[in-house]
């Protein structure tokens, strides 16, 4: 089986790997005062300070949440009766909050329109929160976080940014390009799941979703998930000698000429491709696909089982005949050439074949 | 099976905080971070489907032991984040209808935490008290439940003391008088037998790590019939039937699965085994030692935990002196703090006795001659503290009752 859904979940990197399983044969809770637990303390400890140092923050804005869907809840419920702006395009765990989130347009290729938030900024009554995905999961776009930015700082808002599709593809620094809160996750890129982070400059603006224990300056109880932040040191280590994968975009996008594909004209990250085969739906090439042995996903992983036209390309002003006909195809740190090969003959077999259906 | 807990480590005795994870535990987990990767929600592929699989799988193992329906089982990512959801949901649900909660002083932080900002909400909450075993009065908790109780929290088996609350009355009471009941059952489940039915339980907590599954993972037991509603904590996705969003944490998900059914087929000879490691503890400390008292009741306990005050030694020196255990003087959460432990207090304990705790707490991989060498030094610390000690040569040698003695102010 070829995997090309890396946006939904990754296979864990083997050094992760080895860390966790040397934390899982080591006991000790971080809180306890023992050897055992100070032992388990240390790990954590090294794994908080290489991540703050490579999201540009400081060891102790990093609160350890359970994943990225906690991070951004216990974020936007702390502005709760505030002004909350998003981009259409977020993530649900950013849009489906208990907190009245005023969803932003975006243009044709998924950006951000700026002229659109200064207008929402400028009518607010209050200050409050923008929230702004780094990199869209389906599509792969980036948003100009140092534009948006500046435009929410003039407004006397702070800027979030869930950068769960980022972290590992494309340099984060949270004092250069102006990010007050930051969410990530490790487990699309090799790391594990079941831990992510919020990493804050303004603590003082959050409150505790998981109340009990002092652990995380307070703002987080509950034992930390030793072994899984043991694998985010690992996860740092390697990332510092990424190796930027090879330009499969673009071999795809030559080798199938009549893809469409999401957000082509926007700054992308090279991972992920969003794109439709005019006329075919997307059930029917997700099957195809996986009778040729290759795993890739008609969207994002959601909840339900039905599948759902995607909110992001709804946002885009995608027209609903070719929103049904998008797959999603992802690739990252296991992934071979002949992998998208694979891939592009797969789609190329369908696609002649409904070509001659048709004619 | 091999030892997780390395040769040259102190002996672990801190069970209650957390226990090693089991290797059989491990080798379960293993693929699933591997080749068998998948994310449990994606609904395209065979990645997805076998991860899906994987992960009810494990839901049924969690369900089976505590007599419950896989469907009934909520993912979370420990018991501190069940019982914030479980409390929290559930009294937000229902605000402007009922505004109500009892719980119980001696609960676990996150739950009495839990309900302090339910106060700040708008709630009434009653913290229970206990007798001097550490249970609740039955009748006092009768006598609580009004019109707008909407939940009871009380916790199944006591993280410091070890002490098994009554739980098939109080679910019988809630039930006749219409409340729901939540227990916190991180230190019960796959020690004592537990039942969702029998006991008329609503909602229980369930902590991966303390059963020998890894840490980042609990459940939620959440009845379908009646059903019992609550709002969720963490928004997003949907997952969890909308109670609780976030991909699953797949490897882990089947970590605490495996661990229940292990639970499930061992926890009766376990039982027996740690009951025999704690009289042998037991028979050292009174063999040796006087004035030494255990905390909560000994006939309602888990077997594998002591909580004991040694009279007229100084707590801080006597952690000290056993540096080859690990070993705790209170729940894991609060023992950075110097401060006497909340629930020591609450069952009358006086303060000096009480900073002369020490909570042992002995499990899976615990052996005899780990308890006997435990004891022993235990003992030769305590004796040689005491010889050291004027208050003791008073009180021992001079016969001077100290209660009597008022203390110069300075």
């Amino acid at each position: 089986m070829i995997y090309l859904d890396y946006n939904a979940t990754a296979p864990v990197r083997p050094a992760v790997i080895t860390a966790m399983v040397d934390a899982l044969a080591s006991t000790g809770n971080p809180s306890a005062v023992h050897q055992a637990g100070v032992a388990a303390k240390r790990v954590v400890e090294q794994a908080r300070q290489a991540l703050a140092e490579h999201v540009g923050a400081g060891k102790d804005q990093v609160i350890w949440t359970s994943g990225a869907s906690e991070a951004n809840s216990q974020l936007l419920q702390a502005y709760a009766g505030k002004p909350v702006f998003a981009p259409a395009t977020e993530h649900p765990s950013v849009l489906l909050q208990p907190v009245d989130v005023q969803a932003l347009p975006v243009d044709g290729q998924g950006v951000l329109a700026l002229e659109a938030l200064r207008a929402g900024l400028k009518a607010a009554e209050q200050s409050g929160l923008v929230s702004v995905m780094l990199v869209n999961n389906e599509t792969g776009v980036i948003q100009p976080i140092r534009e948006i930015a500046e435009i929410v700082h003039q407004a006397g808002f702070e800027l979030h940014v869930d950068a769960v599709q980022a972290l590992g593809k494309l340099p984060i620094n949270m004092l250069t390009m102006g990010i007050d809160h930051l969410t990530v996750s490790f487990h699309k890129i090799g790391g594990s799941l079941g831990v992510g982070a919020l990493i804050s400059n303004n603590l003082t603006a959050l409150q505790p979703l998981l109340f009990g224990g002092a652990q995380e300056q307070r703002l987080r109880a509950g034992t930390l998930n030793v072994p899984a932040i043991a694998g985010v040191g690992a996860l740092m280590q390697e990332l510092e000698q990424l190796q930027t994968l090879p330009d499969w975009q673009s071999l795809l996008q030559q080798a199938l000429p009549e893809a469409v594909i999401f957000g082509v004209d926007a700054p992308r990250v090279g991972n992920v491709q969003f794109m439709a085969m005019p006329g075919v739906p997307s059930e029917t090439q997700v099957i195809a696909m996986d009778m040729a042995g290759i795993c890739v996903s008609a969207g994002a992983a959601c909840a339900s089982g039905k599948t759902k036209r995607s909110r992001v390309l709804e946002a885009m002003g995608v027209p609903e005949h070719l929103a049904g006909s998008a797959i999603r195809i992802s690739w990252g740190w296991n992934t071979q050439e002949s992998d998208i090969q694979a891939c592009i003959s797969a789609w190329q077999d369908l696609y002649y074949r409904k070509q001659q259906q048709a004619a | 099976m091999t030892h997780p807990v390395k040769a040259t480590a102190p002996i672990y005795l801190d069970y209650q905080a957390t226990t090693p994870c089991d290797p059989r535990v491990v080798q379960v987990m293993l693929p699933w971070f591997t080749e068998k990767f998948g994310n449990p929600h994606s609904r395209n592929h065979a990645y997805g489907w076998e991860a899906e699989e994987a992960v009810d799988m494990a839901r049924e193992h969690i369900a089976a032991l505590i007599g419950a329906s896989d469907k009934e089982i909520v993912f979370t990512s420990g018991a501190t984040e069940s019982n914030n959801l479980a409390i929290k949901g559930v009294a937000r649900f229902f605000k402007g209808k009922k505004n109500h909660i009892i719980t119980c002083v001696t609960e676990h932080k996150c739950v009495l935490d839990s309900a302090r900002h339910l106060e700040e909400e708008g709630f009434d909450v009653t913290y229970l008290p206990v007798q001097p075993n550490g249970l609740i009065d039955l009748a006092q908790l009768a006598a609580a439940i009004t019109e707008q109780t909407v939940l009871v929290s009380i916790m199944a088996v006591n993280n410091e003391i070890g002490v098994i609350q009554p739980l098939t009355e109080i679910g019988a009471l809630c039930r006749k008088m219409g409340v729901y009941f939540h227990t916190d059952a991180a230190q019960a489940i796959g020690k004592i037998p537990l039942d969702v039915e029998a006991m008329n339980i609503d909602l229980m907590s369930i902590s991966g790590h303390k059963i020998y599954a890894p840490k980042g993972i609990g459940a939620l037991y959440v009845r379908r019939k009646p059903r019992v509603r609550l709002q969720a904590l963490i928004h997003g996705g949907g997952q969890e039937r909308g109670m609780r969003s976030g991909t699953l944490p797949t490897p882990l998900c089947v970590g605490l699965g495996e661990a229940c059914r292990i639970a499930m087929l061992e926890m009766t000879e376990e039982s027996e085994r740690l009951r025999t490691l704690q009289d042998k503890f037991l028979s050292i400390i009174n063999k040796r030692l006087d004035d030494v008292y255990i905390n909560g009741d000994m006939v309602q306990r888990i077997p594998g935990n002591l909580n004991i005050s040694f009279a007229f030694v100084e707590g801080e020196s006597l952690m000290m002196g056993i540096k080859e255990l690990a070993v705790s003087s209170g729940s894991a959460c609060t023992s950075a703090s110097l401060e006497p432990s909340y629930v020591l207090r609450a069952l009358g304990v006086e303060e000096e006795l009480a900073h002369t705790s020490l909570r042992l707490g002995f499990g899976r991989f615990t052996t005899l001659e780990q308890v006997e060498f435990a004891a022993n030094l235990i003992a030769d610390k305590v004796l040689k503290l005491r010889a050291m000690s004027p208050l003791w040569e008073m009180v021992k040698e001079e016969g001077i009752d100290l209660k009597t003695i008022q203390w110069a102010g300075h």
